[in-house]
């Protein structure tokens, strides 16, 4: 009875798992090994299912790694990987600047103010993501609410629209609820008593905090970064809207192959390595999250 | 000197607060402290000795960790002061307090090692590097985890992690030792070797110790004198001996061990004698009280003689009735014993020979007798 029940339980995600990630993972990786062609859709080779297992010969015969040998040769791509990656790394920073006062200060409330910032933390996302992200347009444009407010304190006026600088606001101020939660999650979990132990032993409540609560509390930070770089790095909606021609994102490069382009293979491609340089960070996260678990 | 503690005669001569000469090391004086509408603490004076093992004993709530906290500096006095040989440290932060305290769940750093665990409050003393290796080194032995200080809290047993939260505390040499209920999470018969190995380290180092418990017989095993403290105030302070044989009113008896309440009117006193008229009979003890007034017999279970036949003769207190229940607890047995309908009384007899064959059993009538000098008259 009871062993039936946990096969069933692990077969619900590996299924999810196989439906959802794996089946498409294949398809994409098998159109990164195609080639253009002007066809719909617009690749070659494809499976000739008449021909049976002569078909499936012909078409595995067809695939090669000739997109990958283009993304090498061709400088815009590496230019947009290490700008996404810079992009998400320096994006990530901000966050954890920003990010761990504001969970160290909700987790130092009492209980029933913590609940309320925790709610505020999380209360953007009942808007739309797409109209918040229009709404910085609204304020980081030329004759926007920025430059009104500069102009009514008598400051200078900046141009950030369509700039790294504006893809970065966007980005952090987008993803910072994902840094916030984990790690409040892990302060508002420490136990009193070890500070309390701590300022026992001499240490001031400064030394305390950094001898104790900072350092147990790296794993929540790790676990934010992470969950914040991994989909910053191929973020598209942000650097599309916020960012200028000049801001080269993966996700940007993707959309275009794909959409503008009709490359399927090299937008498959690019998505495939985007993949295999995250797979490190996304194995540091898992590691991260068995520790946390713990 | 042997691994045991000295237990007897040495430890009876120890009474500083006997000395009027001799300055505590620990005084509050009408310490008080409220969390809102809530007085944790009440008009509390009490001095702590040098080289003292001394017990705050008491239900929980009852504020014994509140008035810890106080000497450790993390609550603030409302009333009174705390002070620490001459110096009023109710106003310092804990970390410039030499008041060193093992928490109750220990509240070991989890992210450092045993040996790291111990150099903390060393190193934030200023402790000179090279000095640091060999205390620590010191202290494992001291607490018997040699070769240890390379692991992690969680690498250990509870018994361990205990003794790393008593090593890390002592380290710094603190003026006063604090131990929050230091045997609660224990099992049994480690609690006792470990009250053994505290009462040993506490009188090798001759370091002053304070315990906060609600374990009485914690407190009669380990303290030189205990406090038993009651809804924020101290009830009574006095030796193990003191608290059990003589306590102050019902509370302290009845916290402190199994009680016998007899209460009734004294009838006649005088002589140091009292005789009181009780619904279950009139008795005779030793002690103090006015003619008229209502009082308390308190007599010890251990105090209660069963016999099997009524006694003949002798000025001793009689009492017959018929066992209900009996609790064989190997070196003794625990007899309750109806003497009216609804009214139970508890004695307790050392099976100081081999029960084969059990001469006792439910629904014997049997014969209560105790000594006029083993009761205790109490008047609240």
């Amino acid at each position: 009875m009871r062993r039936s029940r946990t096969g069933l339980a692990a077969v619900v995600p590996l299924l999810w798992l196989a439906v959802f990630f794996a089946f498409p993972f294949m398809l994409v990786a098998k159109l990164s090994l195609s080639d253009t062609a002007l066809a719909i859709p617009p690749y070659a080779p494809r499976i000739d299912w008449s021909r049976g297992l002569e078909g499936v010969r012909t078409f595995l015969q067809g695939l090669d790694l000739e997109t990958y040998a283009r993304l090498g040769r061709d400088r815009l791509y590496l230019d947009a990987y290490l700008s996404s990656l810079r992009l998400a790394g320096v994006a990530t920073g901000l966050l954890l600047l920003i990010g761990y006062p504001i969970a160290y200060g909700i987790s130092r409330c009492p209980p029933k103010a913590r609940q309320a910032l925790v709610m505020a933390v999380i209360l953007p996302f009942w808007t739309s993501f797409l109209i918040r992200i229009y709404a910085w347009i609204a304020i980081l444009k030329p004759a926007g609410v920025l430059n009104a407010a500069l102009g009514a304190l008598g400051l200078p006026a900046v141009d950030i629209l369509n700039t790294e600088t504006a893809v970065l606001l966007g980005l952090v101020y987008a993803y910072l609820p994902f840094m916030v939660l984990p790690l409040y999650a892990v302060l508002d979990r420490q136990d009193e008593s070890l500070i309390e132990a701590a300022q026992d032993l001499g240490a001031t409540p400064l030394s305390a905090f950094w001898r104790v609560t900072f350092p147990l509390s790296l794993s929540g930070a790790a676990a934010g970064a992470l969950l914040c770089f991994i989909p910053m790095a191929g973020e598209f909606v942000i650097p599309d809207l916020l960012g200028g021609s000049e801001t080269l994102m993966l996700g940007r490069v993707i959309w275009t192959e794909f959409f503008a382009n009709r490359d399927w293979p090299a937008a498959s491609a690019v998505a495939i390595v985007l993949l295999a340089t995250l797979v490190i960070p996304i194995l540091l996260f898992e590691r991260q999250q068995r520790k946390v678990l713990a | 000197m042997s691994g045991r503690p000295q237990l007897g005669a040495v430890r009876e001569a120890f009474a500083p607060w006997e000395d009027p000469a001799v300055r505590p090391l620990v005084r509050f004086e009408g310490v008080g402290k409220s969390f809102g509408d809530t007085a944790a603490v009440r008009g509390v004076d009490l001095s702590i000795y040098e080289g003292e093992f001394f017990a705050l004993l008491g239900p929980s709530g009852c504020g014994k960790t509140t008035l810890m906290r106080l000497l450790a500096g993390f609550e603030t006095p409302d009333a009174g002061r705390v002070l620490l040989g001459d110096r009023d440290i109710g106003a310092d932060p804990p970390h410039r307090r030499p008041v060193h305290m093992m928490f109750q769940a220990y509240a070991l750093f989890p992210h450092l090692t045993v040996a790291q665990n111990i150099a903390f409050g060393l190193k934030r003393q200023g402790v000179p590097r090279a000095e640091i290796g060999p205390r620590v080194e010191e202290m494992l032995s001291l607490v018997k985890l040699e070769g240890l200080g390379r692991r992690r809290p969680d690498q250990l047993s509870g018994g361990q992690r205990q003794r790393v939260a008593l090593a890390r505390a002592l380290a710094p040499r603190p003026r006063i030792l604090l131990l929050d209920e230091p045997m609660a999470a224990l099992d049994r018969k480690l609690r006792e070797e470990t009250q053994f190995e505290l009462m040993a380290i506490q009188q090798r180092l001759n370091l002053t110790f304070m315990i906060v418990t609600h374990d009485q017989d914690e407190a009669m095993v380990v303290a030189d004198r205990i406090a038993v403290m009651r809804a924020g105030e101290i009830v009574q302070v006095g030796r193990p001996t003191e608290v059990y044989e003589a306590p102050a009113d019902r509370y302290v008896a009845g916290f402190i061990g199994d009680v016998n309440l007899f209460e009734g009117r004294v009838t006649a006193a005088g002589g140091g004698r009292v005789r009181l008229a009780s619904d279950d009979g009139a008795f005779d003890a030793e002690g103090e009280a006015a003619v008229g007034d209502k009082a308390w017999l308190a007599v010890r279970p251990e105090k209660i003689a069963v016999h099997t036949e009524p006694p003949v003769g002798g000025d001793g207190n009689v009492i017959a009735g018929r066992i209900v229940d009996y609790g064989y607890l190997g070196d003794w047995t625990t007899y309750v014993v109806e003497a009216s309908p609804g009214r139970t009384l508890r004695a307790a007899r050392a099976n100081a020979t081999r029960l084969v064959d059990r001469p006792l059993g439910v629904g014997d009538p049997v014969w209560l007798t105790f000594a006029p000098s083993s009761a205790v008259v109490l008047t609240t």
